[in-house]
């Protein structure tokens, strides 16, 4: 700007007008009018094709969404999730354990359980899982991490379609968890648990009270991914002709030839369930985001409830004051 | 507070009563000698007698061999430049750090050892628990647990390790929440206090155990300088309630305030310990000397 003043101003100032009666007039922002109104625009012609398109066969879709087979696979869908999901959990806890505990032999086999369990693919140990009886004729052994349960509920000579689904799906979740677990564990500051210990709190106090608690704040956000995941994931075990949500899709398709109706109805199933666990996960992170953060931010309920009292209830009281 | 003058010459001596005089004034109930400290209530409990203890880590020895008492209810203040095993010392009391050689007793008995034959047998993990009860320990980065609130942290141990009722452990909790002055925040989360304000918490969490003994670990280290006192008011109190105090710090002007004894280790051994008037006056070694001209400003009065 100018380096050198007049020095007229220097010597007298003009006198600096009185604004406080002015308006203020926020800037405009055109563009950004022209991108809402772009965008806008190309939403709608997408929700339009939906709905005009015949090709997208709503009513089939809604003739077969709440179908009884349909609604037979979703349940088993998510028999297998909770079962898998739950189980995988379990057993990856035991493995992140195993992996941060001082014994060199335990780390080392939970490093090689998760190694390779995450370097084979999914499908395979199925199918391997299944083909046991090949492999091993008696199934004498117990087989490591698994819930003794289902193999006194099946006979012993064979591996159910069901058992090698949740045996696959579980050990595999494991192995991921496994890592989803440690990490967190990890976060955890190494003060607490010296803290806890020189309060002479108990070992498994100190994990379960103390840093499981911290810990879950970094575990969930992953592992509810995983959990997400695992709900897709358990469709892969159609190579098992296990009739789960997507091979009872697979098998009404093949039967009636309306393969896109049927794959939406699959499709809109997995959305409504991730869409229940992220209103889960929501609640349950803020459970433990307790302490971690200095005011907790309000949950959707109840920002509903300060608009109302606001925005509605407010109103009269804002025109007595 | 007022940081006391201290010359590497004991010429100087006259001039460092004079500062005395000052920080006695500054604060009250300070002891300016090597007395018992618990002139209020006569301790009967907490003798900590450290006889020869050796700990290295890998090839660094940290420790050469220290040996230390403690009488009932008194005060030792550790002082010493970075690196000199305070820290690591203080760690051995509870048992929180193993010795590699010598041992520790309180009240006579062993610390994490039991003697079977003529060996020195490892204390399970239960027992080392229980003894630890007797010894609170106040860290230099506090270690308050974020997830839980003021007096859910106070309450923690004793329902957990010493299965005390929840009501009876909130009613003790609210009370030592109260002597430390935190009664009203006994809701908040530890980061909805500031680093005085955890640091207090953490006091009252070892104290809710009702030991004989409370190690600090540079309590007041990680302290913004106007959020020093409030803890070191706390610890005043502390001194004179008959608990043995093993404190380890920076804080020359309180160690000569709350001091029975200051010990001042240099490079893994106890160069020197005496009363505070010995130690800061009258220095014998020349590392302490040096030491202390180098973390005394001179002659600064408040």
């Amino acid at each position: 700007m100018s380096a050198i003043a007049p020095p007229a101003t220097a010597e007298t100032a003009p006198p600096t007008p009185d604004y406080s009666d002015y308006q203020l007039v926020p800037a405009r922002h055109p563009w950004r009018w022209v991108g809402t109104v772009l965008v806008a625009a190309g939403v709608a012609a997408i929700a339009w094709s939906l709905v005009t398109n015949p090709r997208w066969e709503w009513g089939v879709v809604a003739e077969w969404f709440t179908a009884q087979s349909v609604v037979n696979g979703l349940i088993e869908t998510l028999k297998l999730t909770a079962i898998s999901g739950v189980l995988g959990f379990v057993l990856g806890f035991i493995l992140a354990l195993m992996r941060l505990s001082s014994s060199p032999l335990l780390v080392s086999v939970s490093w090689t359980f998760s190694w390779i369990f995450r370097s084979t693919p999914l499908l395979v140990q199925l199918l391997l899982w299944y083909n046991l009886g090949y492999l091993y004729e008696k199934i004498s052994l117990g087989i490591p991490f698994t819930d003794v349960r289902f193999f006194e509920a099946q006979t012993t000579t064979l591996i159910s379609q069901f058992a090698a689904a949740v045996l696959g799906l579980t050990l595999n979740q494991a192995a991921y968890s496994a890592e989803i677990i440690r990490g967190g564990i990890l976060s955890v500051d190494q003060g607490q648990l010296e803290a806890a210990s020189a309060l002479g709190i108990p070992a498994w106090k100190r994990s379960t009270r103390i840093v499981l608690p911290q810990a879950m704040r970094a575990i969930l956000p992953n592992a509810f991914n995983e959990i997400i995941g695992l709900v897709k994931g358990t469709s892969i075990v159609y190579v098992l002709a296990y009739s789960e949500l997507f091979y009872t899709v697979q098998v009404i398709y093949n039967r009636t030839q309306q393969v896109l109706p049927l794959l939406l109805v699959a499709t809109l199933w997995y959305v409504v369930i991730t869409s229940v666990l992220s209103v889960f996960q929501y609640y349950i992170e803020r459970h433990f985001s307790k302490g971690a953060l200095r005011t907790l931010p309000l949950t959707p309920l109840q920002k509903a409830r300060k608009f109302f009292t606001t925005h509605v209830a407010a109103s009269p009281t804002k025109d007595a004051r | 507070m007022s940081i006391i003058a201290a010359r590497k010459d004991s010429a100087a001596a006259a001039q460092v009563e004079e500062k005395k005089a000052a920080a006695s004034a500054a604060a009250p109930e300070g002891t300016t000698t090597a007395q018992p400290a618990s002139a209020d209530r006569p301790a009967t409990r907490g003798q900590v007698d450290i006889t020869n203890v050796r700990k290295s880590f890998g090839a660094t020895e940290v420790l050469k061999g220290v040996s230390l008492s403690v009488p009932p209810g008194g005060v030792a203040v550790i002082v010493g430049p970075s690196g000199s095993g305070k820290s690591t010392l203080l760690r051995t009391i509870n048992h929180l750090e193993k010795v590699d050689g010598g041992y520790i007793t309180i009240d006579g008995e062993l610390v994490g050892y039991e003697v079977r034959g003529n060996k020195l047998h490892e204390l399970r993990e239960k027992d080392i628990l229980k003894q630890r009860t007797h010894i609170g320990m106040v860290f230099q980065s506090f270690n308050l647990f974020p997830h839980l609130t003021a007096l859910e942290n106070v309450i923690e141990a004793p329902i957990v390790a010493q299965k005390r009722s929840k009501a009876e452990a909130r009613k003790r909790g609210l009370e030592l929440l109260d002597r430390v002055g935190l009664k009203d925040r006994a809701d908040a989360y530890p980061r909805q206090l500031s680093g005085g304000q955890q640091q207090r918490v953490a006091i009252a969490r070892a104290l809710a155990l009702d030991p004989k003994i409370l190690l600090f670990d540079e309590p007041t280290s990680a302290l913004d300088p106007e959020l020093v006192n409030e803890v070191l008011d706390v610890i005043r109190e502390l001194a004179k309630s008959g608990t043995t105090l093993i404190v380890v710090t920076h804080e020359m002007g309180f160690a000569r305030d709350v001091a029975d004894t200051v010990v001042f280790m240099d490079q893994g051994q106890i160069v020197e310990s005496g009363t505070p008037q010995d130690i800061f006056a009258n220095p014998r070694e020349e590392r302490t000397r040096s030491f202390f001209s180098k973390v005394i400003e001179p002659a600064f009065n408040i």
